[in-house]
């Protein structure tokens, strides 16, 4: 079954049966009182098949899965740390699981209490006055964020500032979420190490600056040195500082985004506090914020009083208003609490130097045969520009696709755009130095294809169920169902 | 090797301009397609917009990345390549044939700032 590669509507077989509800118990008779506008005409396109071809079917798709438990993923700037499955025992308590959101405080005071402390420690490791854990996502986190910055301007009633300053390094979702806070955009040009130019910062900090989105290590990997003169700077024009958390895992217990002079941020916990990511998921984005901004964080929040009871504490006349529903994604901040509880403060100081000390070991091993355009110490990641042979003609995509081969994940690629053909590995501090070494020595051998063999290399990946789909179709014209599918046919 | 065509003047955000009286037809250059990747949609300004030179009036979006047209010349979009609508990875076919929008100049000064054939070559070369 390795090759399996059906969809189950293919499997479908007319009356075929997974089990058969006993006649006359849920028979016809239930439809027949439906009004007739509610009734649909032609019965629904459903694949007929038995439990065990349905059983077969998903089974051998999720084979195809490749994750953190299966393998090694350096994807840059995703920080895919294996998730502990302590987390997952602990989130699937029924004490905690099984309780509803609008039950009274009173019967609730352990949960409270863990969210309580959750909002404390991202606070310490953090250096801020206070978190939200409210927002769903990173994303949800940066536009919370944005929230708070524009709130504390119109609170003060500076509406003339509008303008946030993005690097044109930055992630995309900076500037996507600056739009959605409605939020003009204005660019600031990166060094050719990817940090901040201060000189093409100073001009554009005028009395329209609501404030800057920075990344601190950068998008390159690189730790911004002048942060706190550009700190100084933003505040000195009455801008706000919001700190970008996706690369927050190589600072963690060792430099603090509070005492950089950082305003505003957001954590991924399904980035740095292990909790997982994507179709893994739901994310979690808390927003901290320094003890200026308290006031303006999004409502509801947990609070503690002078007994030691927790509380959920309704809107205050400056906050921003909600936005989530009750109190966020409640299962993804146990398995952070989880994570930094099991971890313990002397160990989450250990998690940003060995996050960087892989992403320098791989980036030292490999700087034979790849093109290493920042020299220098990285945080915990850093970019390639491909191949340093540019001759053989075989590209950043040619390689991430070989590598496929090799069983391992592909990094992220073409981004950041800063380079032609950037290839952003990011090992985290989770794999071992085994596992280090062995996916140096496949890329020293993709190098080596490359040179000997370049044909083969452009047509990997060999052994994957597909190779080269038509991306520009896929992205244009995508099929996304079944029925779909039968009228292209 | 990317191509570059003689007569045509560059800028230095890779689009293209062929002048011919007071009508600029632009394009990006086989360069950029060439970076940009498969090519899957091109976001057009509509005819009576004004571009300004330096400014963006569009994007193209490939799979890769989505990057802004910047408009190399000032003036009012007279027409635009509705083919590539449907079918802009004409672009990744011939970027100098599909021309992506023509405008009516109205400072042909600008055109001075914009650099030559061999002067693009070099840029494209060093990049």
């Amino acid at each position: 079954m390795k090759y399996y590669d059906k969809l189950i509507f293919e499997l479908s077989r007319p009356g075929r049966r997974g089990y058969e509800l006993p006649a006359g118990n849920y028979g016809t008779d239930a439809l027949a009182s439906l009004p007739g506008n509610l009734l649909r005409e032609e019965a629904p396109e459903l694949p007929e098949v038995s439990e065990l071809d349905v059983v077969r079917h998903y089974t051998n798709l999720s084979n195809k899965n490749f994750g953190v438990d299966t393998g090694f993923y350096p994807l840059g700037s995703c920080t895919m740390k294996y998730n502990p499955k302590i987390n997952e025992e602990v989130a699937a308590m029924p004490e905690f699981s099984a309780l509803h959101p609008l039950q009274g405080e009173d019967t609730a005071q352990g949960a409270l209490e863990l969210y309580y402390n959750l909002q404390r420690a991202l606070s310490n490791i953090a250096g801020l006055a206070e978190f939200t854990l409210n927002p769903y996502a990173g994303a949800h986190g940066e536009l919370t964020g944005l929230m708070v910055m524009r709130q504390y301007h119109i609170l003060r009633g500076d509406t003339k500032r509008t303008k946030v300053i993005v690097p044109d390094s930055a992630h995309g979702t900076n500037p996507a979420s600056a739009m959605v806070a409605g939020l003009e955009v204005v660019e600031v040009k990166s060094k050719p190490n990817g940090s901040i130019d201060v000189e093409d910062l100073k001009p554009l900090l005028d009395d329209t600056v609501a404030g800057i989105m920075m990344t601190n290590p950068n998008t390159l990997g690189m730790f911004e040195t002048e942060i706190v003169e550009i700190a100084k700077l933003v505040h000195d024009a009455g801008g706000l500082l919001y700190y970008d958390g996706a690369n927050l895992n190589p600072m963690l217990g060792k430099v603090r985004p509070g005492d950089m002079g950082f305003d505003i941020m957001h954590i991924n916990l399904h980035k740095t506090f292990s909790t997982p990511h994507g179709g893994g998921g739901p994310g979690s984005g808390p927003v901290g914020v320094a003890a200026h901004l308290v006031e303006l964080l999004p409502a509801p929040r947990v609070v503690k009083d002078a007994e030691g009871r927790f509380h959920i504490e309704g809107k205050n006349d400056k906050s921003l208003g909600s936005v989530s529903s009750f109190l966020g994604n409640f299962g993804v901040m146990m398995k952070a609490y989880a994570y930094i509880l099991s971890l313990g403060k002397e160990n989450l100081k250990n998690v940003g130097p060995m996050a960087t000390l892989n992403a320098n070991y791989i980036k030292e091993s490999l700087k034979d045969d790849y093109l290493l355009p920042i020299e220098g110490a990285c945080k915990h990641e850093f970019v390639f520009d491909g191949l340093r042979d540019k001759s053989t003609g075989v590209t950043t995509l040619n390689v991430a696709k070989r590598l496929l081969d090799y069983g391992f994940h592909a990094p992220t690629i073409y981004f950041p755009l800063l380079f032609h053909e950037s290839m952003m590995i990011e090992p985290t501090e989770t794999e071992s130095l085994e596992t280090l070494d062995e996916f140096i020595e496949v890329m020293h051998k993709v190098a080596k294809e490359a040179r000997e063999n370049p044909d083969m290399v452009k047509n990997a990946p060999l052994t994957t169920p597909i190779s080269h789909p038509d991306e520009t179709t896929a992205a244009k014209k995508p099929i996304l169902s079944y029925r779909q599918l039968k009228a292209e046919q | 090797m990317s191509k570059v065509i003689e007569g045509l003047l560059y800028a230095e955000s890779h689009e293209w301009v062929k002048i011919e009286g007071d009508i600029a037809t632009i394009g990006i250059s086989d360069y950029a397609q060439h970076a940009l990747g498969n090519i899957v949609y091109v976001d057009m300004p509509e005819v009576g917009d004004e571009v300004t030179a330096g400014e963006d009036f569009g994007a193209v979006e490939s799979v890769k990345a989505a990057s802004d047209l910047i408009s190399p010349v000032s003036g009012e979009v007279v027409e635009i390549n509705e083919e590539l609508e449907d079918a802009p990875e004409a672009i990744n076919a011939d970027a100098f044939a599909n021309w992506i929008i023509k405008v009516k100049i109205s400072d042909p000064s600008e055109a001075e700032n914009l650099l030559d054939a061999a002067a693009y070559a070099k840029l494209c070369e060093n990049e």
